[in-house]
């Protein structure tokens, strides 16, 4: 299988703080890469900079056809703004090129009701904007999901729901995904390997394989207690 | 008021209510107004060399955004204090480059007969204005709500942001001569403010912002000509007022 995603060496730094140091991994086409770590470890930093948003050292190397789609956990946006969820998607109309129709199916796909867009997106709760990010990014018809906490701040439904639609986009698209998790069942359940930042450390494997207490106590500095859901 | 004036101040007053409606989504209300404050220098020293205030002040804005957008690019936050710092500082050195009625001028716009050069001006810096913020907007939409979201749909958020600030600066350019540094950061700001209360929906608030500068712009030109006063405080006053009735509006 071949790769989508090489990082070599990379290294990011903030005046005297150095959150990402000669980090490597690599991301098959089509697997999904869990990313943990304590507040503070790099986790958005990484984001950040595979993406080019910050500079930084090393190489990273995506694959020529890479689209990427990017759902970010803060938002830039006061929540009084008055642009509509139908604003919002409706400007992937000039920058991807896409018709209603196809916005009307993206939104079908997510599970967000036709009256929902209708509304300013700073009214939406927490679980509908993650669908509506989740929409705009899959109208660029991306091969690539960077996931950043996908599902804080949502209740536990939809934290499952919000999970369930990913893993079935991912099958039904054959997406390649990352995301940034705090919640190690969901790690265990969806990624075949994990990325664990932390304490100037990083380790990558399948969970299985490397969550191992001892780990996690290094990573996070205090015993993580945790269930897995068997299913 | 002649033609012309009409013309200029229609003119003027789309560009300022377009451009203000992401200046207020941006929350940068507060920045926009201090770099209008760097026109001030460009029109002391413009005067001092003999040239058009405007030409001066132009420049000067022009660079003003340049500093606004290469502290954007830094890391560091301490971006609206250096801003704050920079621009009042800058209008400290225009009122010592220019006196008495210039700076007043300056400050608050002033009549006298138009130029057809200003008018001209004035009339395709709008249009490029409205055409930028037309053409642009999806993207500056998805730039809003994240920079990251943005930057992996293609968009070049640099070179679009620093556009923005160059459309802001001009704006504040072709109000000068009406309205002046000081109140022409009023006209971008206000009528933006109270659409954002009003409406609900992008091209909404596009709309309701063109109109009430409009509505002000007229307005307060048409008073301050009734009583023989400067158009622009009138103008802003306008402005104001309509903003506080969207407030009780939005109180019901």
């Amino acid at each position: 299988m071949t790769n989508i995603l090489d990082v070599a060496h990379l290294t990011v730094t903030f005046e005297n703080v150095e959150p990402l140091h000669d980090l490597s991994f690599s991301v098959a086409r089509g697997a999904s890469l869990a990313v943990i770590g304590p507040n503070g470890a790099g986790k958005t930093v990484l984001f950040r900079a595979i993406i080019g948003a910050i500079p930084h050292g090393g190489a990273v190397h995506w694959a020529e056809d890479v689209r990427i789609g990017y759902v970010p956990q803060k938002l830039d946006l006061d929540r009084d703004v008055p642009i509509t969820a139908r604003d919002f998607l409706g400007t992937q109309k000039t920058l991807a090129a896409v018709s209603d129709a196809d916005i009307s199916d993206a939104l079908k796909r997510v599970g967000i009701s036709a009256e929902v867009t209708k509304t300013p997106i700073g009214t939406l709760s927490g679980g509908q904007f993650q669908r509506l990010l989740i929409a705009f990014a899959l109208l660029g018809k991306p091969n690539v999901l960077l996931l950043d906490e996908l599902t804080a701040g949502v209740d536990e439904p939809g934290q499952r729901q919000l999970n369930e639609l990913v893993a079935n986009l991912q099958r039904d698209h054959g997406l390649t995904v990352l995301f940034i998790s705090h919640e190690l069942s969901v790690v265990y359940q969806y990624a075949n390997n994990v990325l664990c930042l932390g304490r100037g450390m990083a380790h990558i494997g399948a969970p299985k394989v490397i969550l191992t207490p001892d780990l996690l106590r290094e990573i996070y500095g205090a015993p993580v207690d945790y269930h897995i859901h068997e299913h | 008021m002649t033609i012309e004036g009409l013309l200029l101040s229609i003119a003027m007053a789309a560009a300022a209510g377009l451009v203000g409606c992401f200046a207020v989504m941006r929350r940068m209300a507060l920045a926009g107004d201090a770099l209008s404050h760097v026109a001030l220098p460009g029109i002391g020293i413009a005067i001092a060399l003999g040239i058009h205030p405007l030409v001066g002040a132009a420049t000067a804005l022009f660079f003003g955004a340049v500093l606004v957008w290469g502290l954007e690019g830094q890391a560091r936050a301490a971006t609206e204090t250096i801003v704050g710092v920079v621009f009042s500082v800058a209008l400290a050195i225009g009122s010592m480059l220019a006196s008495g009625e210039q700076l007043i001028d300056a400050l608050f716009g002033g009549a006298g007969v138009l130029r057809p050069a200003e008018v001209v001006f004035g009339v395709a810096a709008s249009c490029v204005v409205v055409a930028f913020v037309l053409t642009q907007k999806n993207k500056l939409v998805v730039m809003l709500v994240s920079s990251e979201v943005a930057r992996t749909a293609g968009i070049s958020v640099r070179l679009l942001d620093f556009l923005y600030l160059e459309t802001f600066s001009l704006t504040i350019a072709l109000g000068l001569r009406y309205l002046g540094a000081l109140l022409m950061g009023a006209l971008i700001i206000i009528p933006a403010a109270t659409a954002k209360q009003l409406a609900r929906s992008l091209n909404g608030m596009l709309i309701v912002a063109t109109v009430i500068a409009l509505i002000a712009t007229l307005a307060g030109s048409a008073l301050a000509s009734h009583l023989h006063r400067e158009s622009g405080p009138f103008i802003v006053t306008a402005a104001g007022a309509i903003f506080l009735l969207s407030l009780l509006y939005r109180r019901r």
